[in-house]
């Protein structure tokens, strides 16, 4: 349930979109109005100029929820913990 | 089946040893190994940190490696990745895959990669010899390479 007691998420951020936020984590209060991965992208721009630049081309970082790919429109739900990430250069 | 997320160098025949002791069925060994180049583009690099997701990266390699296994006659498969700082010429990855004969254990080393290179949640950046360094972009290629298989 949210309302009284907003719910408690921890958020990770990776390669160049740690270095734009300046932290490699970080635990939020998840806002009401906050549903999907994109709500909470819109949300977190408004928290800073770093956001901003870290999100400033917000189709291109990517999301993951409790360490699984998902799409800007996939809802958070019970999710724990939401991670987000410039496109992934391994191999 | 296993992944291995390291800092650790490996060696490709100590682990397809270790993968095939005691086995006889296996007819067909396919191992890929990739290296650190030491230029990008013209771009001399001098070294590469590799950054990852720990506990994603290795839930990720095992659900690649699962579909793998299901699309393929697999008997055995190995997933080995390093992360950390690298040099020119270092080993970045090894894929293995066994299996009868040799058709399903190409294809799947190459399903393999392709899909370790777009899902993996992994981070290169190089650095070049005045000390600059940058993030590795995704390549449009090797998404291009992963939807082959979608089709297939």
């Amino acid at each position: 349930m949210s309302g009284i007691h907003p719910r408690k998420v921890k958020l990770l951020y990776f390669a160049w979109v740690r270095e734009k936020i300046g932290r490699g984590s970080e635990e939020i209060a998840l806002p009401d109005n906050v549903a999907t991965v994109a709500d909470l992208v819109a949300w977190l721009k408004t928290r800073g100029p770093e956001f901003g630049e870290a999100f400033a081309r917000a189709d291109v970082v990517r999301a993951a929820l409790d360490k699984a790919h998902v799409k800007p429109d996939a809802r958070i739900a019970e999710a724990q913990e939401i991670a987000f990430f410039p496109p992934v250069t391994g191999g | 089946m296993g992944v291995k997320v390291q800092s650790e160098d490996f060696d490709v025949a100590s682990e397809v040893a270790t993968l095939t002791s005691g086995r006889t069925d296996i007819g067909a060994i396919v191992t890929f190994t990739g290296r650190v180049r030491d230029d990008d583009k013209g771009r001399p690099i001098t070294s590469m940190t590799l950054e990852h997701y720990p506990g994603m990266t290795e839930a990720e390699l095992s659900r690649i490696e699962a579909e793998a296994n299901a699309r393929w006659p697999l008997q055995a498969s190995l997933i080995v990745h390093r992360t950390g700082q690298l040099s020119p010429g270092d080993n970045i990855v090894l894929v293995v895959t066994a299996s009868p004969h040799r058709q399903a254990a190409f294809d799947a080393a190459g399903f393999l990669m392709d899909y370790l290179k777009t899902r993996a949640p992994f981070w290169k950046k190089e650095t070049g010899p005045a000390g600059e360094s940058n993030w590795v972009d995704a390549r449009e290629n090797d998404q291009s390479a992963a939807a082959r298989w979608r089709s297939s």
